[in-house]
């Protein structure tokens, strides 16, 4: 994949400025990409018309692209969903937003029972191939209802695909991936990073992307492929698992304690790749799982398993998990329930103490 | 503490809930002499622009066309050519002997479910006539009618229902679960007014993209209780989609008559209204109606003019599926005395008060449906009944998951295969 335009000479590249996007314009130019190229992809949801998103994920894009490409809904999760299986059905690529993953249940039976399911009962007579994006994670004072990270409730369907990109660069190529899949795809965004990267420390001042390696972004197409995950960094003493926000909350807190941890940015949590996991918990015998959402049953405890399960003799401490409490995301709160640094620092301590 | 529960000590007052209940239980004589079914011909048929709040009478009223006396009557007659008609009566004699086979191989126990259509063979046979053959349709699962009209091979259907080897669906599926994207025919899923938004959002493609099909969707009175079936008339409303939403009113929702889902207060067809819907509510037992109501719909829908909401008021003569029972709950007499009849006996009658029909070749199409039925189940029965073997390769129960195979569903298929080999000794003791 080459992170340049292959029509632009040499001396023009050299000369070019590196161009930089936050989160938000990465996904935005995303989406821009794949309605020019695609016919068949509509973007819907509510409030992503002609105000373009609550988070301006979608701003300019129906003035571009028309409002039969581009259109606000009804409130009603439940039936955005349902309408994106039978325009799915019909042929078209629809890339429904629902505003708040917080607000995504009453679309579940669609979701669950219909988009998921749908080319195995129909023997691949009908496919839902629809990517539904939604804002996830807390940190920005959202209280219970603009915070959590249900991602657990996804990965345990068969039939979907979950995705969550930690960097603009990934938002982008991890979209257009999304979009162009016949499968449906969730595609969680973690809104604490979608105008730059967290260290976990709130009350330090917001770092904006464009300090980021990661937030160069190629102009024009290209995809960065579902089930594969990034090595953040490599390392020796441990190897961090995690995805989203946490990615940079766990990179943050190895680069503070010294810890030469190989992290690997999950990306996409099914398909999972599990190869990359496998390969870094060989090497470094330990392995520490960071997520935001509360612990019993998260995802984590999916990783923990599959860690003990293929590569205990490997192992030289118990696979350690570090997450949001069981609690719902409470508001005044909220830094307490954040697995930050001194939650993260206290389990890569234990793991690191034989 | 006085437990804050306790009967006021105001003058207000108790309040009392109402528990909607059937008129008539088990034992109970049947009386429907308070059900208003108007006379045939009596309802207005309005041009198809209307706007819905000048047509509200039809959502209250019912449009009929064939009347006592067995010929048609009113606006409302399709006028349809004794052929057409014919072929009609047909589909629904078909659809009547392939249930009666069905139902009864379910008790050979060649299968493990069944659900019959019984007297209401019009609601669906007589749409999908007067739909497009290239309309969509989004089935619930009691419009097996659809698919006879549309030609969808009937050993295809007994194939599905046995989930034997030759199971298009690869017997995934519960029985009657068919799909045919080759006749516009939608999944069908067995969750509840699932199929309501997603018929919309088909019609919402089709406008999208200026084409000229339209949607329709099929859900029972029950079902409009939930949220899915309000989504699809939001929706509907919303971007005036060319789309017809049918609520087959058959009264009873397994053992819960149709005042759970409000019938006491309204009717189904009045739901529509609310949300700026054109609504008709039609005699579903009447071929005739049902087929006017739906190219009424129809071309209103290809004409822009919006969606439609479509009440059939008729009756589940039999029980809900293979697993119910409807004697422990409802009155035996309820089918003999429901004031709108047998839908096949109607039209029947209707061919012969024409002079196009007689009673000794009714009597000859039913027992040519019985042969063709019980030629077609010895047919499909040497591809397998359910449980006996001849189903599909494991692999296959692993594929469709998704387009292509993760490892972990790879993984899990060698272990399926593994745990077969290690019970039988081979992958695949039947071939």
């Amino acid at each position: 994949m080459s992170d340049q335009p292959a029509t632009l000479g040499e001396n023009v590249l050299t000369d070019a400025p590196e161009r930089r996007l936050n989160m938000i314009e990465a996904i935005n130019e995303a989406l821009d990409i794949m309605l020019a190229r695609d016919p068949d992809v509509i973007i819907m949801g509510e409030d992503v018309g002609y105000f373009g998103g609550v988070f301006r994920a979608t701003a300019g894009l129906q003035a571009k692209h028309g409002k039969n490409r581009v259109f606000d809904t009804p409130i009603s999760e439940c039936g955005i969903i349902g309408v994106a299986v039978g325009m799915g059905a019909y042929g078209l690529r629809p890339v429904p937003e629902i505003q708040f993953a917080d607000y995504i249940y009453p679309g579940l039976d669609q979701l669950i029972s219909e988009a998921a399911r749908l080319r195995y009962r129909s023997a691949g007579d009908y496919i839902a191939p629809m990517t539904v994006r939604s804002p996830f994670g807390g940190g920005i004072f959202g209280g219970q209802t603009h915070s959590q990270s249900p991602e657990a409730l996804f990965t345990h369907v068969a039939g979907l695909k979950t995705v969550i990109p930690a960097t603009p660069h990934d938002a982008k190529g991890l979209l257009i991936s999304a979009i162009e899949d016949n499968d449906p795809v969730i595609f969680f965004e973690p809104k604490r990073i979608y105008n730059g990267p967290f260290s976990g420390y709130y009350d330090k001042p917001v770092e904006p992307w464009k300090k980021h390696p990661d937030s160069v972004v190629p102009e024009g197409y290209y995809k960065v492929p579902l089930g594969k995950a990034r090595v953040v960094q490599e390392g020796e003493a441990l190897t961090v698992l995690a995805y989203g926000t946490m990615v940079h909350v766990a990179e943050a807190v190895c680069r503070e304690k010294g810890v030469d941890a190989e992290i690997l940015d999950l990306r996409t949590l099914v398909p999972l790749d599990i190869k990359a996991i496998e390969a870094s918990v060989e090497k470094t015998g330990r392995c520490l799982i960071v997520h935001e959402a509360t612990r019993t049953s998260g995802f984590g405890a999916e990783l923990s398993a599959l860690v003990t399960e293929r590569c205990f003799y490997h192992l030289e401490a118990p696979v350690e998990r570090v997450t949001g409490f069981d609690t719902p995301y409470p508001h005044s709160l909220e830094w307490a329930y954040f697995p930050g640094p001194v939650r993260i620092g206290e389990a890569i301590d234990k793991l690191l103490k034989d | 503490m006085a437990d804050p529960r306790a009967p006021s000590e105001s003058n207000r007052p108790a309040l009392a809930l109402h528990v909607p209940e059937p008129k008539y239980r088990p034992g109970d004589k049947a009386d429907f002499s308070h059900i208003d079914i108007g006379q045939p011909g009596d309802q207005p048929r309005p041009d198809e622009g209307i706007h819905p709040s000048q047509m509200a009478g039809l959502a209250y009223g019912l449009v009929r066309v064939l009347g006592d006396d067995n010929h048609a009557h009113g606006p409302w007659n399709p006028r349809l050519d004794p052929e057409t008609l014919r072929t009609m009566l047909g589909h629904m004699a078909l659809v009547r002997a392939f249930d009666e086979r069905m139902f009864r191989g379910q008790r050979q126990g060649k299968t493990s479910f069944y659900m019959k259509c019984t007297g209401e063979e019009a609601t669906s046979i007589a749409p999908a006539m007067a739909l497009a053959s290239d309309d969509m349709v989004f089935p619930s699962y009691r419009q097996q009618g659809i698919l006879l009209v549309r030609g969808y091979p009937l050993i295809e259907m007994i194939n599905q229902i046995y989930s034997n080897k030759a199971d298009k669906l690869k017997g995934r599926q519960l029985p009657i679960m068919y799909s045919s994207r080759e006749h516009s025919f939608f999944s069908i899923s067995g969750n509840l007014a699932t199929q309501c938004p997603q018929a919309v959002g088909w019609a919402m493609a089709s406008a999208i993209k200026g084409d000229s099909r339209i949607a329709a969707s099929w859900v029972g009175e029950g079902s409009t209780a939930e949220g899915d079936f309000h989504s699809a008339c939001t929706f509907a409303a919303v971007y005036n989609a060319p789309v017809i939403l049918n609520v087959v009113n058959n009264q009873w929702a397994i053992s819960s008559f149709s005042g759970f889902a409000g019938a006491e207060r309204t009717t189904f067809a009045a739901r529509g209204l609310g949300y700026g819907i054109a609504a008709l509510r039609v005699d579903g037992n009447d071929a005739l109606a049902c087929y006017a109501a739906t190219e009424w719909a129809a071309n209103r829908a290809r004409g822009n003019d919006g969606p439609t909401l479509i009440e059939y008021f008729t009756y589940r003569a039999e029980g809900h599926s293979t697993s119910d029972d409807p004697s422990g709950y409802r009155s035996a007499q309820e089918r003999e005395e429901w004031p709108l009849g047998d839908p096949v006996t109607r039209l029947k009658n209707h061919l012969i008060a024409i002079g196009e029909w007689d009673e000794q070749r009714h009597a000859a199409m039913d027992l040519e449906c019985a042969e063709r039925v019980k030629a077609t189940t010895k047919e499909a029965e040497k591809n397998g009944i359910l449980g006996h073997g001849l189903h599909h390769p494991f692999h296959t129960m692993f594929e469709d998951v998704y387009e292509d195979l993760p490892w972990h569903l790879e993984e899990q298929a060698e272990q399926a295969i593994r745990e077969r080999i290690a019970k039988f000794g081979t992958e695949r003791p039947f071939g």
